[in-house]
This record gives C-alpha cells, sequence and structure tokens, in this order.
C-alpha cells in the first residue's frame, strides 16, 4: 500500500468506519431501534466502543512488529483520539442520563444552580462508587495524551518524554475493563474479553521489554528508544516511513 | 507511411501516452484497499447491530376470563401502565440470557402447558399437582403494580394473578413452616442460559409466611388481561410489589415450606449487596448505586424512590422493629 494511498483512502475510510457505531447509535436512537431503556443503550454502547478503540489501538504495535508492516502506525493516532472520542460520549451520557436526569431542579432547569448541583452530582458519584472512580481515571488520562496527539507537541515535548507520557494508556486500558467488569451484576464475561485481549496486548509489551533487557548487545547494532513500543523489528523500514512519526 | 491506421505499431505510440507503472500499480492497490476498508466498515456495522439485538415484543396471548377488580391495585389514573412492548422486551431472566432483550428472543421455546407445580416441605398437602389444578376456583384478579428493579429502573405492570394468600391456606402448612421457598425451572433443554454458570441454578426466592401472606403479595398469570408472556415468567410468577423486582421469581415449579430463612439465589451470589427481604428503600444503597432514585421506562428524569415503593402504609408493620438498613 503506497503512503498516498494510506493518506487520500484508507485514512479516510477508516475515518468513516470508525464513526459508523455514533451514526448508527443516532440513527437507532432517533428511529426507536434501541431498547425501551435507550438512555442506558447510549451509556453501555458508548462505553464498549471506548474499549474497542482502546484495543485496537493498543494492537498496532504488535501487529506492526509481527508482521513488519510498518505503516499501520499511521492509523494509531487515529484510532487513539477515536478512543477519547468514544470515552467523550460515553461521559457525556452518563453525565446526561445518569446526572443531570437524576437532579432536582429547585429553581428551574435553566438556572445556575443547575450547573452547581450538576458539577457537585458528578464529583460526589466519582468520589463514591468505586467502579466510577476507576472509569473516570480511565477517561481523565486520556484528555493528555488527545491534547498532545499533535505533531507540533510531540516537537514540542520531545520523543523520549512524549512516548513516557503516552504510557498512560496502558492505565486507561487496564482501569476501562476494571470498570466495566466492576458494573455488572453477574454475567462477567463480556468484561472478561476485554481484560483479556488488553491483558495480551499489553503482556507482548511486557515479554518484549524483558527480551530485549535479556538479549545480549551484540545481537542489535541499532540504539534503541527507551520506548519498546516504538522499536522497529523490520530491519529495512522504507526510508519513506518513518517509524515513529506519532 | 499511412498515419490513417487504426492500429498502432508498437512504435507509434509516445511514451508519453503509456500509462505510468505506478499508476497502474496504484490503481489496483487502490481499489484492493477500497474494497477491503468497505468490506471492514460493513463489518463493524454488521457486528455493532448484531451485538445489540432489539428485543422481539410479545405475540399476544389468551385472554383470561372473569378477571375482577381488587382494592388492591392502583388504578391507571393512579399510575400509568408501560406499555405492552416495554413489559415484554425489557427483562431480567437470566435462564433465558442475561441481557434485556435476550428472553424476549429466546423464550418462545419455553413450553408451559401442560405446567405442574410440587408442592413440598412442611405442609400437608403435598404433591405435584398441575397448575388448573393447583389454582382452581381461585378467582383471578387485575393487580396493577409499580415493579422497581434494583438496577434502579422501575415500570407500572398490569398483572393478572391470584392472591398468594389463597395457595398457601390450600398448602396448609404446618406450624413449623416460617418461610416459603420458590423455584424457578431449570431445563438446560429449553434455557440457554443456565448453561452458563452465571448463577446457581435452579433460581430460588423466598419469604417470611407473613410476607406470603400478605394480601398485595399474588401470583401472576397473566398480563393485561392476557396469558402472561413467557419472557415474563409464565405461566406463574411470584410478584411482591414492594420489593425488588428480582425477588419475584419466574416460571414457579415447585414451592416448598421451610423452617430456616432461605438462602435465595442473590444473596448466595452477592451477600454484601443482596439480602433476604430486598425491600425497596431509597434510604439503603446498592453497594455499587444509589437506591434514591429510579428511572421509569419511557420517561427521561428520575423519580424520587418512594419507601417500599409506595406500598409502605400496607407492609411496614410486617417489619416493626426490624432493623432495615441491617436487613436488607
Amino acid at each position: 500500500m503506497s503512503l498516498k494511498t494510506i493518506r487520500f483512502i484508507v485514512k479516510p475510510l477508516v475515518f468513516l468506519a470508525s464513526l459508523g457505531p455514533v451514526g448508527w447509535l443516532v440513527w437507532a436512537a432517533l428511529t426507536g431501534n434501541l431498547s425501551v431503556n435507550p438512555l442506558s443503550d447510549l451509556t453501555n454502547e458508548t462505553g464498549v466502543w471506548t474499549l474497542r478503540f482502546l484495543c485496537i489501538t493498543l494492537a498496532i504495535t504488535p501487529l506492526r512488529r509481527m508482521t513488519g508492516w510498518n505503516a499501520a502506525i499511521r492509523f494509531r493516532r487515529m484510532t487513539g483520539l477515536f478512543a477519547f472520542f468514544y470515552g467523550s460520549l460515553h461521559f457525556l451520557t452518563y453525565t446526561i442520563a445518569d446526572r443531570f436526569a437524576g437532579l432536582d431542579f429547585p429553581d428551574g432547569i435553566v438556572a445556575w444552580s443547575t450547573v452547581k448541583n450538576l458539577a457537585a452530582s458528578v464529583v460526589a458519584d466519582v468520589y463514591k462508587r468505586p467502579f466510577i472512580t476507576v472509569g473516570f481515571t480511565a477517561f481523565i488520562l486520556m484528555v493528555p495524551l488527545a491534547i498532545t496527539s499533535t505533531a507540533g507537541m510531540i516537537r514540542r515535548l520531545g520523543g523520549k518524554r512524549w512516548n513516557a507520557l503516552h504510557r498512560l494508556i496502558y492505565v486507561s486500558a487496564v482501569a476501562a475493563p476494571l470498570h466495566y467488569w466492576w458494573l455488572v451484576k453477574a454475567d462477567v464475561r463480556r468484561p472478561l474479553i476485554y481484560a483479556a485481549v488488553v491483558a495480551v496486548l499489553l503482556g507482548f509489551r511486557l515479554y518484549w521489554s524483558r527480551a530485549h533487557a535479556v538479549a545480549p548487545r551484540a545481537a542489535s547494532p541499532t540504539p534503541r528508544t527507551s520506548n519498546p513500543t516504538l522499536r522497529v523489528s523490520n530491519p529495512a523500514p522504507r526510508a519513506s516511513e518513518p517509524a515513529s512519526r506519532t | 507511411m499511412d498515419e490513417h491506421r487504426l492500429i498502432k505499431k508498437a512504435a507509434d505510440i509516445r511514451s508519453s501516452e503509456i500509462t505510468d507503472r505506478k499508476l497502474f500499480v496504484n490503481r489496483r492497490d487502490f481499489l484492493r484497499t477500497t474494497a477491503g476498508v468497505a468490506a471492514a466498515g460493513a463489518g463493524v456495522l454488521g457486528a455493532s447491530k448484531m451485538l445489540f439485538a432489539a428485543g422481539q415484543v410479545a405475540p399476544h396471548g389468551r385472554k383470561l376470563e372473569g378477571v375482577k377488580k381488587s382494592p388492591f391495585s392502583l388504578t391507571p389514573e393512579q399510575e400509568k401502565p408501560n406499555t405492552w412492548e416495554q413489559i415484554t422486551t425489557y427483562n431480567n431472566y437470566y435462564e433465558f440470557g442475561t441481557d434485556k432483550e435476550s428472553p424476549s428472543l429466546t423464550a418462545g421455546k419455553l413450553k408451559t402447558e401442560p405446567w405442574s407445580v410440587n408442592i413440598d416441605g412442611e405442609c400437608a398437602k403435598k404433591g405435584n399437582f398441575p397448575l388448573e389444578e393447583l389454582i382452581k376456583g381461585i378467582p383471578l384478579e387485575e393487580r396493577i403494580y409499580r415493579h422497581r428493579c434494583v438496577e434502579a429502573w422501575s415500570m407500572v405492570i398490569p398483572w393478572v394473578g391470584i392472591p398468594l394468600s389463597e395457595l398457601v391456606k390450600r398448602c396448609e402448612p404446618t406450624s413449623k413452616a416460617k418461610y416459603i421457598e420458590f423455584y424457578t425451572l431449570y431445563d438446560p433443554g429449553q434455557m440457554p442460559g443456565v448453561r452458563v454458570p452465571v448463577l446457581r441454578w435452579p433460581y430460588l426466592e423466598g419469604l417470611r409466611l407473613d410476607e406470603a401472606m400478605h394480601p398485595l403479595a399474588i401470583l401472576a398469570t397473566g398480563l393485561y388481561g392476557e396469558v402472561l408472556p413467557k419472557q415474563d415468567g409464565a405461566p406463574l410468577k411470584l410478584v411482591v410489589p414492594w420489593k425488588y423486582g428480582f425477588k419475584g421469581a419466574k416460571s414457579i415449579t415447585r414451592i416448598r415450606f421451610v423452617e430456616k430463612q432461605p438462602l435465595n439465589t442473590w444473596q448466595e451470589s452477592a451477600p454484601q449487596e443482596y439480602g433476604f427481604y430486598s425491600n425497596v428503600n431509597p434510604n439503603v444503597d446498592h453497594p455499587r448505586w444509589s437506591q434514591a432514585r429510579e428511572r421509569r421506562i419511557g420517561e427521561f428524569f428520575m423519580r424520587k424512590t418512594m419507601m417500599f415503593n409506595g406500598y409502605g402504609d400496607q407492609v411496614q408493620g410486617l417489619y416493626a422493629g426490624l432493623d432495615l438498613k441491617k436487613n436488607y
């Protein structure tokens, strides 16, 4: 796949496909194709899609290392930002459907007290309910990653610091399935699947960092970056595709 | 040279006319990639739709004859009942799957006729009785009740059923009978959900005998004047409107009178979250969420949950002197 094809064809198509779930949800909500508790569906589905995009994002480096298809890296920022996008929608639906809808409105709905009470309600809930605390942590840690996702920010921070910062996604990726697990009543199969996928994806990284730490120096003529996820496994990456662009 | 020849010799084609090989290859690449991504996109959409199957509204059943009005029922003016669609597509019935819409999709297979109920334990009238015989002569009553799920959603449901007390009297419990257990059918052949060990099967719920004798407690056999849909617990479902919905055992096959307090299924599964009594109580939160409010299905703003689900005047006497924070 050429660079041009990726940039002008594949990426726009992946972008559109990533909007598919939210498009479908909006359409289903408007046409009555959700369950009779649509607010709960919207909250659950946006949460699940956040998890899926987190997994996809974490899968890119292993995919790249195992197949040598370095161009995969070109999708990582986009999928990561979509994880943040669905996470934001999830937080938004929770704030509206779970918090706002449960407020008292002593001065009417359009009032300063509504804003204050809503903020207090979210803060109290994050503080009081552990599974909300964990979910909120997963989300809030993605905020700096989204902010620093631009090429300008990478330059300003410098590769090393940027890499270190972006390892925060590992924390979100552990917290998100835990949040899901904690919330279900008895049937933990789905949260378990996500936990297992995340475990495997993080396991690769652990394995590689160990393998590299143990390997004799002579076996690695090229200097390594500190971040195992950014190491290039393909011995001859094409010059036109710098491996650590993002 | 004849310039008007239609077919040019190779040498006549200027090199500028030949499609650049790179473009040529790219075009194929482009088509392949487009097809691939389009397929992936369709796949994602398809998967999200499959993962999210909407429920299936229950078919209408036989009309029930001679249903009486009851002073224990709410009137449609007091509380507007939820729709047939809402009541039959949003069910917690784990024997048919743990998603809300699963029972509406998979309970259709359940064979509810003939049905028999085994009566045993501390009572005189033991045995396996056909359902018709068991409830014969007890007039059916319409009972429009609030239904409050422990998950903080609620509905208003127009049940049809018999007072539980009438059946209890028929069984002639002995002086040793202090509690009643209700068992849901366990049949892996008919119930796809029980193949997964999500809960201990068969599902068990229990009541204190005096709770069971309360006139608000019923055994439902119908909904909206028709035979009870399968996803709602046909053919026989316990309804105790001042308790959380999970107390209402569905598709009951066994009723047992016992001396000791039963260990109901949810309490066994998570004792710190679900107790024996499970009375609706806005002041005692579930460890993971608040019970102060509830979302009535079909509404946006949440309602304040009422003590004993609004049946406090009738039932609080049952719990005089009992610490409801400890006995949740």
